[in-house]
């Protein structure tokens, strides 16, 4: 058959379908008004608040010096981008069939997951850059562990998308957009993500068994030189779980 | 399939040859986008057997589903993306889709190309609907309902596009409200209602089937009072006769020019003058309505 529309199917190879869908979402994400304040304007306001405010109340304490606050608010940032964003994109992708339609496009779910994925590391880098320029500024002085941090982000990463992806595949749009907005308010508040855990007092221990509390954990020691452990354990234990519960109860539609 | 425990679509049996337009035809709730479905792997049939292309619609659906190209009733792109945009993403994910500047040019979108979904009209967001499931080249499409709310001509361009993918070699199944679509596409016609296959045929097949002649008679001056009553005393038990308006009235009987007769001869003997007298040829509409109960509003 010649024409035009001479039938010619087949799908595009999964690395290239990956990189098409991480680069969609990423481009849809940074245009997205509400996505980029939740992405670095409040992780901005909350470390220069911080900062500023404990240096003018002469409270520069062990938890509250720039060193302790800016890993922290890069979790933070991790989670926002990780957890709410997510789980706010894809309750509306279910709502408007956009699942649906990438599913026969044809997208297999493992390269959407993969897409997903590669977007949510895209957005985190950008915002590492932003907000850890903002601490240098501010008088922040690392000492990485590489490694460490690297498997902070991915493991923080893969808890948070476990729990955003499950509060996406079962609530409608509108309620996923408000819990995934409530309970990222509560982590920032009392999830020990950028205060540490003994901030917190004898919620401390309970906190920090908390993906948020973890996270930060981790991150602060990552940026410490030194490798939390327990916490990315714990965070390991969250991604596996939040995963699983995911696989099973996401509804596609 | 059920919903609910009551059946959408039930016994349902057909058959579509390869490039031809098949034209799923019923009433709301008839059970055309539920066949669709499960046509498509979105839904699992509760009984019975459905192949695709040969293949499993659920168990085969990573092998099937590059092949066929699929067209949703409503939806399917973020409300952010802008028309093009979505398009080439679409078309990055087949391995030799079409050029996305033509086909935006065929369905009358290169003018909204830059316009987010949302904004889009519910005739654009439509037609890219149809774009989406066109661009990656399939074999076998399923489009819903794809001229519900268009305007004439760009339903026509739309009509003239199925026609040209069938003739290029795709197989074509659409579902649709409108009579005359099924009427002017589609090779075979299923006509779906309350879940079930009422009818199956070519449009010529199933318009021709007329043992029943329709005659429908204007005059110019009201009927005159006990005139319809006499005439359908002239006529016999074996028509029927339906009063349209003052003006108008309308006779089924057997198609044996004999009703004609008489009723040019009633004409005569009451004096009644007429403004149109026409025979009537039944098309799908009329085989439709009598199909699905003359209750159903289309």
């Amino acid at each position: 058959m010649t024409g035009t529309f001479a039938p010619a199917p087949g799908a595009a190879p999964l690395v290239r379908q990956v990189l098409a869908q991480a680069g969609m979402e990423t481009r849809l994400l940074l245009r997205n008004g509400e996505q980029l304040l939740l992405a670095v304007v409040i992780p901005l306001l909350v470390l220069v608040g911080a900062v500023r405010g404990a240096s003018a109340l002469d409270l520069d304490s062990q938890h509250t010096s720039v060193d302790v606050l800016t890993p922290g608010v890069l979790a933070l940032a991790v989670m926002s981008t990780a957890f709410t964003s997510l789980a706010i994109a894809t309750g509306f992708e279910r709502r408007y069939g956009v699942l649906k339609r990438l599913g026969t496009a044809p997208l297999s779910r493992g390269a959407l997951l993969g897409g997903k994925v590669g977007a949510l590391l895209i957005v985190e880098v950008l915002q590492f850059v932003v907000i850890g320029a903002a601490g240098l500024l501010l008088g922040w002085s690392p000492d990485f562990s590489v490694p460490a941090l690297v498997l902070a982000v991915l493991l923080g990463t893969a808890a948070f998308a476990g729990l955003g992806m499950l509060l996406a595949g079962t609530l409608r749009a509108e309620a996923t957009l408000a819990a995934a907005n409530l309970v990222y308010l509560l982590l920032l508040a009392g999830g020990a993500v950028v205060l540490p855990a003994e901030a917190y007092g004898g919620l401390g221990d309970v906190v920090s068994w908390l993906p948020s509390g973890a996270l930060g954990e981790a991150m602060r020691a990552a940026c410490e030189g030194t490798v939390a452990a327990r916490e990315l354990v714990v965070l390991a234990a969250w991604a596996i779980v939040g995963s699983a519960a995911a696989a099973r109860w996401f509804r596609w539609e | 399939m059920t919903y609910g425990g009551k059946p959408a679509v039930d016994g349902l049996s057909l058959e579509v040859a390869p490039t031809t337009i098949t034209a799923v035809l019923g009433p709301n709730g008839a059970g055309k986008t539920t066949t669709l479905e499960t046509c498509e792997g979105y839904r699992r049939p509760h009984e019975g057997r459905v192949r695709v292309l040969g293949l499993d619609p659920v168990a085969d659906h990573r092998a099937l589903m590059p092949r066929i190209g699929v067209m949703l009733q409503a939806g399917g792109a973020w409300s952010g993306v802008r028309a093009d945009e979505m398009l080439r993403h679409v078309a990055r994910l087949h391995a030799h889709p079409l050029d996305t500047g033509l086909l935006m040019e065929r369905l009358a979108l290169h003018e909204c190309g830059r316009t987010p979904y949302r904004r889009l009209s519910g005739g654009q967001q439509q037609r890219l609907g149809l774009a989406l499931a066109l661009v990656g080249r399939p074999e076998l499409v399923f489009v819903d309902e794809p001229t519900a709310g268009l305007d004439p001509q760009v339903r026509r361009t739309v009509w003239e596009l199925l026609e040209e993918l069938r003739s290029d070699g795709v197989t074509v199944v659409l579902t649709t409200h409108y009579l005359e679509e099924a009427e002017r596409l589609a090779d075979q016609v299923h006509i779906l209602d309350k879940g079930r296959l009422v009818a199956s045929g070519s449009p010529l097949e199933l318009t021709r089937g007329g043992t029943v002649a329709t005659i429908r008679l204007v005059v110019t001056q009201p009927f005159p009072p006990g005139a319809p009553e006499s005439l359908a005393s002239a006529l016999g038990p074996t028509t029927e006769l339906v009063v349209l308006d003052q003006h108008s009235l309308q006779v089924s009987g057997p198609a044996d020019g004999s009703t004609l007769a008489v009723v040019s001869r009633w004409c005569e003997d009451n004096d009644v003058l007429p403004e149109s007298l026409t025979l009537g040829q039944r098309n799908l509409e009329d085989v439709f309505l009598e199909l699905t109960g003359r209750e159903t509003a289309l």
